[in-house]
Protein backbone atom coordinates (compact mmCIF):
# COMPACT_ATOMS: atom_id res chain seq x y z
CA UNK A 1 0.00 0.00 0.00
CA UNK A 2 2.50 2.43 0.86
CA UNK A 3 4.63 1.70 -2.58
CA UNK A 4 1.43 1.50 -4.57
CA UNK A 5 -0.54 5.05 -3.67
CA UNK A 6 2.83 7.14 -5.26
CA UNK A 7 2.77 5.09 -8.48
CA UNK A 8 -0.89 5.38 -8.91
CA UNK A 9 -0.07 9.17 -8.25
CA UNK A 10 2.09 9.20 -11.09
CA UNK A 11 0.16 7.22 -13.74
CA UNK A 12 -3.06 9.30 -12.67
CA UNK A 13 -1.15 12.40 -13.51
CA UNK A 14 0.37 10.60 -16.32
CA UNK A 15 -3.52 10.08 -17.96
CA UNK A 16 -4.86 13.31 -16.41
CA UNK A 17 -2.24 14.70 -18.66
CA UNK A 18 -3.16 12.77 -21.58
CA UNK A 19 -6.43 13.35 -20.79
CA UNK A 20 -6.13 17.53 -21.61
CA UNK A 21 -3.70 16.87 -24.21
CA UNK A 22 -6.66 15.29 -26.09
CA UNK A 23 -8.87 17.58 -24.37
CA UNK A 24 -7.28 20.77 -26.49
CA UNK A 25 -5.47 18.76 -29.04
CA UNK A 26 -6.36 19.35 -32.86
CA UNK A 27 -7.22 15.77 -33.57
CA UNK A 28 -10.40 16.64 -31.53
CA UNK A 29 -13.09 18.63 -33.66
CA UNK A 30 -14.34 21.59 -32.90
CA UNK A 31 -17.88 22.43 -32.23
CA UNK A 32 -19.07 24.06 -35.38
CA UNK A 33 -21.85 26.02 -33.32
CA UNK A 34 -19.78 27.01 -30.47
CA UNK A 35 -15.85 26.99 -31.70
CA UNK A 36 -13.40 25.64 -29.06
CA UNK A 37 -14.95 26.66 -26.17
CA UNK A 38 -17.63 23.73 -26.09
CA UNK A 39 -14.17 22.02 -25.12
CA UNK A 40 -15.23 22.78 -21.10
CA UNK A 41 -17.71 19.81 -21.54
CA UNK A 42 -14.65 17.61 -21.39
CA UNK A 43 -14.36 19.37 -17.77
CA UNK A 44 -17.65 20.22 -16.85
CA UNK A 45 -19.30 16.67 -17.69
CA UNK A 46 -16.66 13.83 -16.04
CA UNK A 47 -16.67 16.53 -13.34
CA UNK A 48 -20.68 16.27 -12.26
CA UNK A 49 -20.27 12.36 -13.23
CA UNK A 50 -17.44 11.85 -10.68
CA UNK A 51 -19.70 14.19 -8.38
CA UNK A 52 -23.08 12.35 -8.78
CA UNK A 53 -20.78 9.22 -8.14
CA UNK A 54 -19.81 9.96 -5.32
CA UNK A 55 -23.03 11.23 -3.81
CA UNK A 56 -24.01 7.93 -4.67
CA UNK A 57 -21.28 6.03 -2.97
CA UNK A 58 -22.08 8.73 -0.06
CA UNK A 59 -25.70 7.84 -0.15
CA UNK A 60 -25.37 4.18 0.22
CA UNK A 61 -22.56 4.38 2.98
CA UNK A 62 -25.62 7.10 4.57
CA UNK A 63 -28.08 4.24 4.62
CA UNK A 64 -25.62 1.39 5.85
CA UNK A 65 -24.94 4.04 8.86
CA UNK A 66 -28.85 4.76 9.67
CA UNK A 67 -29.16 0.85 9.48
CA UNK A 68 -26.78 -0.07 11.47
CA UNK A 69 -28.15 1.36 14.60
CA UNK A 70 -29.85 -1.73 15.42
CA UNK A 71 -29.24 -5.60 14.10
CA UNK A 72 -32.91 -5.24 13.37
CA UNK A 73 -32.92 -2.43 11.38
CA UNK A 74 -29.71 -3.70 9.44
CA UNK A 75 -31.73 -6.63 8.50
CA UNK A 76 -34.57 -4.92 7.00
CA UNK A 77 -32.59 -3.05 5.46
CA UNK A 78 -30.61 -5.70 3.27
CA UNK A 79 -34.25 -6.90 2.48
CA UNK A 80 -35.64 -3.17 1.51
CA UNK A 81 -32.48 -3.16 -0.58
CA UNK A 82 -32.73 -6.63 -2.51
CA UNK A 83 -36.61 -5.42 -3.20
CA UNK A 84 -35.79 -2.26 -4.43
CA UNK A 85 -33.22 -4.01 -7.06
CA UNK A 86 -36.03 -6.84 -7.72
CA UNK A 87 -39.07 -4.39 -7.80
CA UNK A 88 -37.10 -1.89 -10.10
CA UNK A 89 -36.38 -4.37 -12.63
CA UNK A 90 -40.28 -5.57 -12.93
CA UNK A 91 -40.84 -2.10 -13.07
CA UNK A 92 -38.47 -1.05 -15.81
CA UNK A 93 -40.06 -3.90 -18.44
CA UNK A 94 -43.38 -3.00 -17.84
CA UNK A 95 -44.64 -2.41 -21.39
CA UNK A 96 -45.35 1.07 -20.74
CA UNK A 97 -42.07 2.20 -18.78
CA UNK A 98 -40.28 0.02 -21.79
CA UNK A 99 -42.19 2.30 -24.11
CA UNK A 100 -41.85 5.52 -22.32
CA UNK A 101 -37.93 4.92 -22.14
CA UNK A 102 -37.15 4.01 -25.28
CA UNK A 103 -39.45 7.11 -26.45
CA UNK A 104 -36.64 9.17 -23.99
CA UNK A 105 -33.86 7.23 -25.72
CA UNK A 106 -33.21 5.29 -22.42
CA UNK A 107 -32.85 1.83 -22.98
CA UNK A 108 -34.54 -0.14 -20.25
CA UNK A 109 -31.38 -3.48 -20.08
CA UNK A 110 -29.38 -0.24 -19.31
CA UNK A 111 -31.56 0.89 -16.29
CA UNK A 112 -32.03 -2.04 -15.11
CA UNK A 113 -28.57 -2.65 -14.60
CA UNK A 114 -28.47 0.48 -13.02
CA UNK A 115 -31.21 -0.57 -10.60
CA UNK A 116 -29.67 -4.20 -9.33
CA UNK A 117 -26.24 -1.84 -9.19
CA UNK A 118 -27.72 -0.19 -6.04
CA UNK A 119 -28.07 -4.10 -4.44
CA UNK A 120 -24.84 -5.08 -5.11
CA UNK A 121 -23.15 -2.16 -4.50
CA UNK A 122 -24.85 -1.57 -0.53
CA UNK A 123 -23.15 -5.31 0.03
CA UNK A 124 -20.09 -4.52 -1.52
CA UNK A 125 -19.79 -1.33 0.48
CA UNK A 126 -20.72 -2.94 3.68
CA UNK A 127 -18.14 -6.07 3.16
CA UNK A 128 -15.64 -3.70 2.39
CA UNK A 129 -15.86 -1.11 4.99
CA UNK A 130 -17.29 -2.66 7.94
CA UNK A 131 -18.10 -0.80 11.56
CA UNK A 132 -17.36 3.04 11.71
CA UNK A 133 -15.21 2.56 8.11
CA UNK A 134 -18.21 3.35 6.56
CA UNK A 135 -18.79 6.33 8.47
CA UNK A 136 -15.25 7.46 7.58
CA UNK A 137 -16.39 6.24 3.61
CA UNK A 138 -20.07 8.71 3.62
CA UNK A 139 -17.45 11.38 5.12
CA UNK A 140 -14.76 11.24 2.28
CA UNK A 141 -16.65 10.82 -0.80
CA UNK A 142 -19.33 13.92 0.13
CA UNK A 143 -15.96 16.21 0.68
CA UNK A 144 -14.73 15.09 -2.34
CA UNK A 145 -17.90 15.08 -4.29
CA UNK A 146 -18.59 19.00 -3.04
CA UNK A 147 -15.09 19.50 -4.33
CA UNK A 148 -16.17 18.18 -8.11
CA UNK A 149 -19.64 19.31 -7.63
CA UNK A 150 -17.97 23.19 -7.01
CA UNK A 151 -16.29 22.70 -10.56
CA UNK A 152 -19.64 21.76 -11.84
CA UNK A 153 -20.96 25.17 -10.84
CA UNK A 154 -17.56 27.14 -11.86
CA UNK A 155 -17.37 25.77 -15.14
CA UNK A 156 -20.82 26.15 -16.18
CA UNK A 157 -20.85 29.59 -16.15
CA UNK A 158 -17.84 30.03 -17.50
CA UNK A 159 -18.97 28.35 -20.43
CA UNK A 160 -22.70 30.37 -20.60
CA UNK A 161 -21.32 33.57 -20.50
CA UNK A 162 -20.13 32.73 -24.67
CA UNK A 163 -22.78 30.53 -25.73
CA UNK A 164 -25.85 31.92 -23.44
CA UNK A 165 -24.36 35.21 -22.98
CA UNK A 166 -25.09 35.21 -19.45
CA UNK A 167 -23.70 33.84 -16.17
CA UNK A 168 -26.47 31.64 -15.35
CA UNK A 169 -30.09 31.61 -16.02
CA UNK A 170 -32.29 32.07 -12.74
CA UNK A 171 -34.93 29.59 -12.29
CA UNK A 172 -33.30 26.53 -14.87
CA UNK A 173 -33.95 24.07 -13.58
CA UNK A 174 -30.54 21.49 -13.80
CA UNK A 175 -28.61 24.84 -12.67
CA UNK A 176 -30.98 25.49 -9.35
CA UNK A 177 -31.12 21.90 -8.73
CA UNK A 178 -27.18 21.42 -8.92
CA UNK A 179 -26.85 24.72 -6.77
CA UNK A 180 -29.18 23.03 -4.13
CA UNK A 181 -27.43 19.69 -4.00
CA UNK A 182 -23.74 21.40 -3.67
CA UNK A 183 -25.66 23.39 -0.79
CA UNK A 184 -27.11 20.20 1.08
CA UNK A 185 -23.89 18.95 0.83
CA UNK A 186 -21.93 21.69 2.06
CA UNK A 187 -24.67 21.59 4.68
CA UNK A 188 -23.77 18.11 5.56
CA UNK A 189 -19.99 19.20 5.50
CA UNK A 190 -20.81 21.52 8.40
CA UNK A 191 -23.13 19.59 10.54
CA UNK A 192 -20.17 17.17 10.66
CA UNK A 193 -17.26 19.85 11.15
CA UNK A 194 -19.07 21.88 13.96
CA UNK A 195 -21.15 19.24 15.91
CA UNK A 196 -20.05 17.53 18.67
CA UNK A 197 -22.99 15.21 19.46
CA UNK A 198 -23.23 11.37 19.80
CA UNK A 199 -25.73 11.91 17.10
CA UNK A 200 -24.19 14.13 14.44
CA UNK A 201 -23.50 10.78 12.55
CA UNK A 202 -26.87 9.82 12.10
CA UNK A 203 -28.24 13.27 11.68
CA UNK A 204 -25.77 13.77 8.81
CA UNK A 205 -26.63 10.49 7.22
CA UNK A 206 -30.71 11.23 7.32
CA UNK A 207 -29.22 14.53 5.83
CA UNK A 208 -27.15 12.59 3.05
CA UNK A 209 -30.08 10.18 2.29
CA UNK A 210 -32.15 13.74 1.26
CA UNK A 211 -29.26 15.18 -0.61
CA UNK A 212 -28.74 11.80 -2.77
CA UNK A 213 -32.63 12.06 -3.60
CA UNK A 214 -31.73 15.35 -5.64
CA UNK A 215 -29.43 13.75 -7.56
CA UNK A 216 -31.71 12.07 -9.79
CA UNK A 217 -33.46 15.63 -9.95
CA UNK A 218 -30.63 16.74 -11.16
CA UNK A 219 -29.78 14.37 -13.55
CA UNK A 220 -32.90 13.90 -15.14
CA UNK A 221 -34.29 17.34 -15.33
CA UNK A 222 -32.77 18.14 -18.79
CA UNK A 223 -34.74 14.70 -19.82
CA UNK A 224 -38.20 15.71 -18.73
CA UNK A 225 -38.08 19.96 -18.61
CA UNK A 226 -37.30 22.13 -21.11
CA UNK A 227 -34.50 24.14 -19.74
CA UNK A 228 -31.73 26.54 -20.78
CA UNK A 229 -29.28 23.97 -20.09
CA UNK A 230 -28.85 21.64 -23.26
CA UNK A 231 -30.16 18.57 -23.68
CA UNK A 232 -28.00 15.42 -22.59
CA UNK A 233 -25.94 14.31 -25.52
CA UNK A 234 -25.46 10.74 -24.69
CA UNK A 235 -28.13 8.50 -24.22
CA UNK A 236 -30.88 11.15 -24.34
CA UNK A 237 -31.85 10.92 -28.27
CA UNK A 238 -29.07 13.66 -28.78
CA UNK A 239 -25.43 12.65 -30.75
CA UNK A 240 -21.92 13.19 -30.29
CA UNK A 241 -19.19 12.83 -33.04
CA UNK A 242 -17.12 10.05 -31.61
CA UNK A 243 -14.24 11.33 -31.54
CA UNK A 244 -15.75 14.05 -29.06
CA UNK A 245 -17.33 11.11 -27.54
CA UNK A 246 -13.81 9.40 -26.92
CA UNK A 247 -12.23 12.39 -25.49
CA UNK A 248 -14.72 12.62 -22.96
CA UNK A 249 -15.03 9.22 -21.22
CA UNK A 250 -11.09 9.13 -21.41
CA UNK A 251 -11.35 12.47 -19.35
CA UNK A 252 -13.69 10.93 -17.00
CA UNK A 253 -11.61 7.94 -16.75
CA UNK A 254 -8.60 10.12 -15.59
CA UNK A 255 -11.18 12.06 -13.48
CA UNK A 256 -12.24 9.24 -11.73
CA UNK A 257 -8.99 7.62 -10.93
CA UNK A 258 -8.07 11.11 -9.73
CA UNK A 259 -10.96 11.28 -7.47
CA UNK A 260 -10.40 7.77 -6.25
CA UNK A 261 -6.48 8.76 -4.92
CA UNK A 262 -8.39 11.54 -3.92
CA UNK A 263 -11.03 9.59 -1.71
CA UNK A 264 -7.66 7.84 -0.26
CA UNK A 265 -5.94 10.32 0.87
CA UNK A 266 -8.69 11.84 2.41
CA UNK A 267 -9.71 8.76 4.36
CA UNK A 268 -6.65 7.84 5.70
CA UNK A 269 -6.70 11.46 6.90
CA UNK A 270 -9.65 10.80 8.49
CA UNK A 271 -8.73 7.38 10.46
CA UNK A 272 -5.35 9.54 11.51
CA UNK A 273 -7.76 12.49 12.89
CA UNK A 274 -10.19 10.14 14.96
CA UNK A 275 -7.05 8.37 15.53
CA UNK A 276 -5.68 11.58 17.15
CA UNK A 277 -8.94 12.62 18.65
CA UNK A 278 -8.14 9.30 20.55
CA UNK A 279 -5.34 9.68 21.86
CA UNK A 280 -6.24 13.07 23.64
CA UNK A 281 -8.98 11.75 24.77
CA UNK A 282 -6.96 8.99 26.57
CA UNK A 283 -4.83 11.61 27.61
CA UNK A 284 -7.17 13.97 29.15
CA UNK A 285 -8.55 11.06 31.34
CA UNK A 286 -4.52 10.18 32.32
CA UNK A 287 -4.56 6.96 30.63
CA UNK A 288 -1.28 5.56 29.44
CA UNK A 289 -2.15 3.75 25.91
CA UNK A 290 -4.57 5.69 23.11
CA UNK A 291 -6.56 2.94 21.26
CA UNK A 292 -8.59 4.60 18.33
CA UNK A 293 -12.14 3.89 17.72
CA UNK A 294 -11.09 2.24 14.38
CA UNK A 295 -8.31 -0.50 13.98
CA UNK A 296 -6.09 1.00 11.83
CA UNK A 297 -2.77 0.85 10.01
CA UNK A 298 -0.57 4.01 10.64
CA UNK A 299 -1.27 6.30 7.74
CA UNK A 300 2.51 6.63 5.85
CA UNK B 1 -10.69 34.36 -30.40
CA UNK B 2 -12.26 36.01 -27.59
CA UNK B 3 -14.22 32.42 -26.63
CA UNK B 4 -10.88 30.73 -25.63
CA UNK B 5 -9.95 33.00 -22.95
CA UNK B 6 -13.22 31.35 -21.50
CA UNK B 7 -11.83 27.77 -22.44
CA UNK B 8 -8.71 28.61 -20.10
CA UNK B 9 -10.38 30.24 -17.62
CA UNK B 10 -12.59 26.92 -16.84
CA UNK B 11 -9.44 24.55 -16.96
CA UNK B 12 -7.44 26.97 -14.98
CA UNK B 13 -10.37 27.45 -12.81
CA UNK B 14 -10.31 23.33 -12.37
CA UNK B 15 -7.02 22.73 -11.38
CA UNK B 16 -6.63 25.63 -8.84
CA UNK B 17 -10.22 23.86 -6.83
CA UNK B 18 -7.85 20.59 -7.24
CA UNK B 19 -4.76 22.19 -5.96
CA UNK B 20 -6.26 24.06 -3.23
CA UNK B 21 -8.48 21.28 -1.97
CA UNK B 22 -5.09 18.93 -2.20
CA UNK B 23 -3.46 21.46 -0.46
CA UNK B 24 -5.71 21.87 2.49
CA UNK B 25 -5.44 17.84 2.84
CA UNK B 26 -1.33 18.24 2.41
CA UNK B 27 -1.79 20.62 5.67
CA UNK B 28 -4.31 19.04 7.70
CA UNK B 29 -1.78 15.31 7.20
CA UNK B 30 1.05 17.27 8.53
CA UNK B 31 -0.58 18.79 11.41
CA UNK B 32 -1.90 15.61 12.59
CA UNK B 33 1.14 13.92 11.98
CA UNK B 34 2.42 16.68 14.38
CA UNK B 35 0.01 16.31 17.21
CA UNK B 36 0.49 12.43 16.96
CA UNK B 37 4.32 13.17 17.34
CA UNK B 38 3.76 15.03 20.35
CA UNK B 39 1.20 12.56 22.10
CA UNK B 40 3.77 10.22 21.77
CA UNK B 41 6.84 11.99 23.04
CA UNK B 42 4.37 13.24 26.71
CA UNK B 43 3.98 9.51 27.36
Amino acid sequence: MKRLFPILAILTTIFLAYALHLALGKDTPTDAQQGDVYRIIFYHVPSAWTAFLLFFINFIASIQCLASAKESTQRAAKWIVIAVGVIGVIVTYLPQVQQQLVLKGMRPSAIATTVLCIPAFYFLVGWLFPGDRVDVLALTTAEVGVVFCTIVLVTGPIWARPVWGIWWAPGDIRLTSTLVLWLIYVSYLILRKFSSSAQTQMLAAALAVFGALDVPLVYFSIWFYRTQHPQPVIGGGGSMDPRMLHVLLMSWLAFLCFAFLVCWSRFRLELLHREVEAAHAMESLGGATAKPSIPLRRAQ
Amino acid sequence: MNSLKFLYAAYVATWTIHVFYIGTLVRRFSRLRREMKELGKGK
